[in-house]
């Protein structure tokens, strides 16, 4: 194209610009700034000019899907081929009930389980005792022992299934149960499949469910993926996870950013250890939040792919695809969820699943609209699961890989998710790694400025949640059954832990304890003594206040 | 009330349980801060007890639990036997976080001044502190 045609882009957008401002004296802009959910602001009008001036390139941006840098996903045929693995997230009071709604979700078409642990267990503390008063089954399933694990699963055949299990701190101690349960079953270990999430360190930047440490807790992290790459050779070891992040107020670069740090953290301590980045890499996966903004969502997930891919082969000089693919797992945002007319939450969840998709999520959790006010019952996480499947089976958007690739501006927006997570990872760097970032609190004072930021805007209504500080109504919509927990589960699951505990061979429980013990003192890999004492049902406490003995606990700081 | 009558307000910010989810509670912490209270985080994973201490300790005309987890009717009930035992009986006791409304009523009988769900806005909170904390003098 010439330039001096009167009609080439430049000059169009030139004109165009003018008459924009007369048009906006007729309708003036709604407000001063318009941003996205995380207060980025965003441009009126993307262009090609856009793109040119960000000097973007397709085939090395974006490529095919399936094909570095994944930019596009990471199938090439991608929802034609396989649909994201639809997994609501359960767990609640005891073993036995958590497996009755595992079921239920199975019957009605869920392909994976994912496990919600209760408060005690993620903190490594049994049922019994004082720190666990009032929490027993609360928010997850208790376990305490192999033997809730082995009730959990009944009747499940851990080799057709994949299950996720959320839980971090003592999540050595949970995976080895786990993998004792499916030996009981009779799986051969490459066909036992699923993730665990295991990623401690956003456990101090976010969740703030901790046992010991950084180092030593991390240390553990390694301890798993290690023998996890020897021994289940289709478990993915960790699932490193923006999830919590987020909802603990990160912004959507925050997230990202800090996330993927956090994975450059666990690979150096494993090529440290002497691993080489093929060996372990391909079984790292991730774990999203997806949130309000549509297309801030869709950049962020599909910069995420770049930004490993990239960092994969140009950091570490990994030679396996498999290494530079950036799997992940989605979950729409349980902070954007509102108590006040809680039927607008199904449409919330509607949008952000809507994205996640868009964003090439290969896994995704649909919040229940009811999870503001208490853990979902049965018909609210029906309507999570259906939510799924309308989009999969009637919205068309399956048949389509990437189908906003190629937009100006979503394919600028992820150019400048993609910078600015960039900058951040920099910073990280230069602190010395994400350990030591958390050490010194940086991530964590990071999100507390945002989260309050955000709170402000709420409060100054810059921005807006529906029903909440704009179209506020009567509550008459809020009479909703919710599902409720009583205390007996609490004394239930306690005399069930003492009849185990009396039926022990206590020599085998000591002697178990002592080699964890002794594991811990030499710095050695934990996963087979650990494995060993929980056959025996050694419980979670016991063997984590082993490891506290010599590891030490961690304390906030509690900074503000 | 003038700004030397709102800096002697003394209030405890508390994570009672084993919930780490903190982020409203720092977001109180801190607009209380900005409103001029002299605010005390307790930080998290603590057990009632650990909180009473506190109270003691840091002489505080208001206490606010933020809990999430659901264990609210098994951890305020001991706070505030605690802390009445302790002799402070004129303490403003503040819940906040995920509490279902049918439990309420109980959480006000057992001495529950107000309690903030999501949705409240910071303002109410700062309002209803400066309006309910006891006077001492």
């Amino acid at each position: 194209m010439s330039e001096t045609k009167p009609n080439d882009l430049k000059s169009i957008e030139q004109k165009w610009k003018e008459d924009l401002e007369k048009s906006e004296k007729k309708f003036p802009p709604r407000a001063n700034r318009f941003t996205t959910w995380s207060d980025m602001d965003v441009p009126l009008l993307s262009t090609p000019t856009d793109l040119e001036n960000e000097g973007f390139d397709y085939v090395r941006d974006l490529g095919m899907p399936g094909e570095y840098p994944y930019t596009r996903g990471v199938q090439r045929n991608m929802y034609r081929g396989k649909l994201w693995t639809m997994r609501q997230f359960a767990g609640f009071s005891s073993a036995e009930e958590t497996n009755k709604r595992f079921k239920l979700l199975l019957e009605h078409g869920q392909t994976g389980l994912s496990t919600a642990f209760d408060m005690p267990t993620l903190m490594g503390y049994d049922c019994d005792s004082p720190r666990s008063k009032g929490e027993v089954g609360k928010c997850g399933v208790s376990v305490s022992s192999l033997a809730d694990m082995e009730e959990l699963f009944k009747g499940i055949p851990l080799g057709d299934i994949t299950t996720s299990m959320t839980i971090n701190g003592p999540a050595i101690v949970v995976l080895m149960m786990y993998y004792a349960v499916a030996e009981k079953q009779g799986v051969a270990k490459k066909d036992v499949k699923g993730t665990l999430q295991n990623d401690i360190l956003k456990e101090y930047i976010a969740q703030k469910e901790w046992l010991f440490p950084v180092k030593p807790a991390v240390e553990l992290v390694v301890d798993t993926i290690e023998y996890g790459t020897e021994n289940y050779p289709n478990w993915n070891t960790v699932s490193i996870s923006g999830y919590h992040i987020r909802e603990a107020g990160a912004t959507a670069v925050q997230e990202l950013a800090f996330t993927l740090a956090d994975g450059l953290g666990y690979i150096d301590q494993m090529l440290k250890r002497g691993h080489s980045i093929d060996s372990f890499a391909p079984r790292l996966s991730f774990f999203f939040d997806v949130h309000n903004d549509f297309f801030e969502e869709i950049a962020k997930f599909r910069a995420a792919r770049r930004i490993w891919a990239r960092l994969m082969k140009e950091r570490y000089g990994a030679k396996d695809p498999k290494s530079m693919m950036l799997r992940t797992h989605a979950q729409t945002a349980g902070v954007s969820l509102t108590a006040q007319q809680p039927y607008n939450n199904i449409v919330r969840v509607a949008v952000q699943a809507l994205a996640a998709v868009m964003g090439g999520t290969n896994s995704l959790h649909t919040n229940s609209m009811d999870e503001t006010l208490a853990l979902p019952t049965d018909e609210a996480v029906m309507i999570a699961l259906r939510t799924q499947q309308v989009l999969a089976e009637e919205t068309g958007i399956t048949n389509v890989v990437d189908p906003l690739g190629g937009s100006y501006f979503v394919e600028s927006l992820t150019n400048r998710v993609e910078r600015e997570a960039m900058e951040y990872i920099k910073k990280i760097d230069e602190m010395g790694g994400m350990i030591a970032a958390v050490e010194r609190g940086f991530p964590q004072a990071e999100i507390a400025n945002h989260a309050y930021h955000f709170q402000r805007l709420l409060e100054s209504k810059d921005k807006v949640m529906v029903g909440v500080n704009k179209y506020q109504q009567q509550e008459f919509g809020r009479k909703m059954d919710t599902l409720y927990i009583d205390r007996t589960v609490e004394k239930r699951q306690i005399d069930k832990l003492h009849a185990i505990k009396a039926n022990r061979n206590a020599a085998d429980v000591a002697n178990a304890l002592r080699v964890v013990r002794e594991n811990a003192q030499a710095g050695k890999n934990m996963c087979g003594p650990i494995l060993e004492a929980v056959k025996h049902y050694v419980t979670l406490q016991e063997i984590c206040d082993e490891m506290r003995g010599v590891y030490g606990i961690y304390t906030d700081v509690g900074s503000f | 009330m003038n700004v030397s009558q709102k800096e002697q307000i003394r209030v405890l910010v508390a994570k009672p349980g084993l919930d780490g989810h903190d982020r409203g509670a720092k977001v109180i912490a801190r607009a209380l801060r900005d409103a001029g209270f002299e605010v005390i985080y307790t930080g998290l994973h603590q057990t009632p007890e650990m909180i009473v201490r506190a109270a003691i300790e840091e002489d505080v005309h208001v206490i606010g639990m933020s809990i999430l987890s659901g264990a609210h009717n098994a951890l305020v009930p001991d706070v505030i036997d605690g802390v009445k035992q302790a002799g402070m009986n004129d303490a403003l006791i503040l819940v906040g976080g995920i509490i279902p409304e049918e439990d309420f009523e109980p959480l006000r009988k057992l001495g529950v001044h107000m309690i903030f769900t999501p949705g409240a806005s910071l303002q109410e909170v700062v309002d209803y502190i400066q309006a309910n904390a006891p006077k001492r003098s």
